[in-house]
């Protein structure tokens, strides 16, 4: 409880320099405004005005608020304006996209760590896989799996998964190898085989290096689905809540897409850490 | 005369490093009868650990030969001649005492009814009986090596293998591990070999003690140990012991003047 202060207090800060910026951002539309009416405006008529108009170039945030709260709790959210209808299609290319990333990264990282081969030729590739700006390849994965007649939910899924796989691979890397030469000299002494080296000893070692990485990864997997609607001409989903409200200078409208899917990060990445704490807590490996 | 346990003949061994070759073991010459108390002592870097490690197959001699039970160091690995305690207790945080005992069953494929009678009965061996459902960290120290020292006997080897198992715990516990310790040897009759940087722990547990010296790695001197077998703390205090005592000092300062 005795963070609350100070986190409120920044909040305040952040709220105090959102309407401070949105006064200053906003007034010259206002102004013109008033000089085409030929009307002279005091300070105070600037100040309402620059904070309720339509399309300004930053909304305020009760702006958003209210927005958030019409297109969540007013709409249903089978309406094509309820962004939980919208966070949900984008929810679901991430869930997949994160299944796909974090099974494909503890793989390579198996890979990695029981094979020479594997260890000196995959992961340069993997460091430059994420060189790339995801922006360049996302349109390239739709084309190429539209053109094999893979549409909708799936492309959004690689493009996420692209992103999350590389933090898993990192984090299971170090993981799988964290059990020092005593613990593994000891596995020796018993004749246990690489499975059973694995399964008793460096899997559970890696445990809270996953988590570690699971957290990057869902918040990965999130920002691939987004993209990944961005280029597509996407109809549905946060991200192209986005761009529609890019294309009709729907400030409001993108902000508010914005903030949830801060919110659904949010959530995301605090629903893996509660599972981590769990489970650590479960197996003795809370310090 | 009973048969050698452990029988190192010219043994050699010589490390590889980015600095060039360094000789960890030169000639070393040993015969371990079966029940004997074996203690390796010598400074830092005199090869006691690396000949343990030669033993257990943790180590690839590079000349000489090593046998034990009359096979080579791996063939008796894989007849689980060996159980091996580290320095450090190494428990697997993340299994209860029993789970840990049960490690090395499971490896080598013991039923379930057995892993339990097992554990049970080597529990009652080092004192921890009822501790079986613990955490490792809700143990202290000293209960968490005698829990090691419980997991490296519960597969029945006959040989133990202690690299300064007590190394890192306090002088008082280490007196009273040391004393259960010799209960447990008299017990289960097992042959045991024992590094330590210690000289009274070294000689009060011994029936042998191998004072080793460094660079390269050689036996110096190797002491029959006339203390009899029962041997309660205090006998620490007799001038049989100093005069054991003694001879480890000297063969430990004759090591040293060397280079």
């Amino acid at each position: 409880m005795r963070s609350i202060v100070p986190v409120l207090t920044v909040v305040a800060g952040i709220i105090a320099i959102w309407y401070g910026a949105a006064i200053v951002m906003n007034q010259q539309w206002t102004r013109d405004q008033a000089e085409r009416a030929g009307v002279e405006l005091q300070l105070s008529d600037i100040v309402v005005d620059t904070l309720s108009q339509e399309r300004p170039k930053l909304p305020v945030p009760h702006q958003v608020a209210a927005e958030l709260w019409k297109t969540t709790v007013e709409k249903k959210i089978t309406s094509k304006r309820s962004l939980i209808y919208h966070g949900w299609i984008t929810l679901s290319a991430t869930l997949l996209g994160f299944a796909i990333g974090t099974g494909a990264g503890i793989l390579l990282a198996v890979g990695i760590v029981h094979n020479r081969a594997m260890d000196m030729s995959v992961m340069p590739w993997a460091i430059a896989s994420q060189t790339i700006p995801i922006l360049a390849i996302a349109p390239m994965i739709i084309v190429v799996l539209n053109s094999v007649g893979v549409q909708g939910l799936i492309p959004k899924a690689i493009i996420s998964a692209y992103l999350s796989f590389f933090p898993v691979v990192v984090g299971m890397v170090k993981g799988l190898r964290s059990p020092d030469a005593m613990q593994l000299d000891l596995l020796k002494t018993y004749g246990a085989n690489k499975g059973q080296s694995f399964w008793k000893l460096r899997l559970p070692s890696s445990m809270p290096y996953l988590f570690t990485s699971l957290k990057v990864g869902i918040a990965a997997s999130l920002v691939g689905a987004i993209v990944g609607e961005l280029p597509t001409g996407a109809i549905r989903g946060l991200g192209a809540r986005m761009l529609s409200g890019s294309y009709y200078g729907q400030t409001i409208q993108i902000w508010s897409a914005l903030i949830a899917a801060a919110v659904l990060a949010a959530l995301l990445v605090g629903i893996v850490g509660l599972i981590q704490r769990i489970t650590l807590k479960r197996m003795g490996m809370t310090r | 005369m009973t048969d050698p346990v452990i029988k190192a003949e010219r043994l050699d061994l010589t490390f590889e490093t980015n600095d060039g070759p360094v000789q960890a073991l030169s000639d070393v010459n040993l015969t371990i009868n079966k029940g004997d108390f074996v203690s390796f002592i010598g400074p830092s870097g005199c090869g006691k650990t690396t000949f343990l490690r030669a033993i257990a197959a943790l180590e690839k001699p590079t000349g000489g030969s090593i046998t034990v039970n009359g096979v080579s160091p791996d063939e008796a690995r894989q007849a689980r001649a060996y159980g091996y305690v580290f320095q450090a207790a190494g428990l697997y945080p993340w299994r209860t005492i029993s789970g840990n005992i049960k490690l090395p069953l499971e490896i080598m494929g013991f039923s379930k009814a057995e892993q339990e009678e097992r554990v049970g009965r080597v529990l009652e061996l080092v004192d921890l009986a009822g501790f079986g459902k613990k955490f490792p960290w809700q143990l202290s120290g000293g209960m968490q090596q005698r829990a090691s020292i419980a997991r490296a006997l519960a597969f029945d080897a006959d040989i133990l293998l202690m690299d300064e198992p007590f190394g890192a715990l306090d002088e008082i516990v280490r007196d009273h591990l040391n004393e259960q310790l010799l209960e447990l040897w008299a017990r289960t009759e097992k042959t045991i070999g024992f590094v330590t940087h210690s000289i009274p722990e070294a000689v009060y547990l011994s029936t042998k003690i191998v004072v080793m010296s460094p660079r390269p790695g050689r036996i110096t001197d190797v002491i029959e140990s006339t203390l009899p077998k029962e041997r309660p703390l205090d006998i620490r205090d007799t001038p049989e012991f100093l005069e054991i005592a003694h001879r480890v000092r000297e063969g430990l300062r004759a090591g040293h003047a060397y280079d």
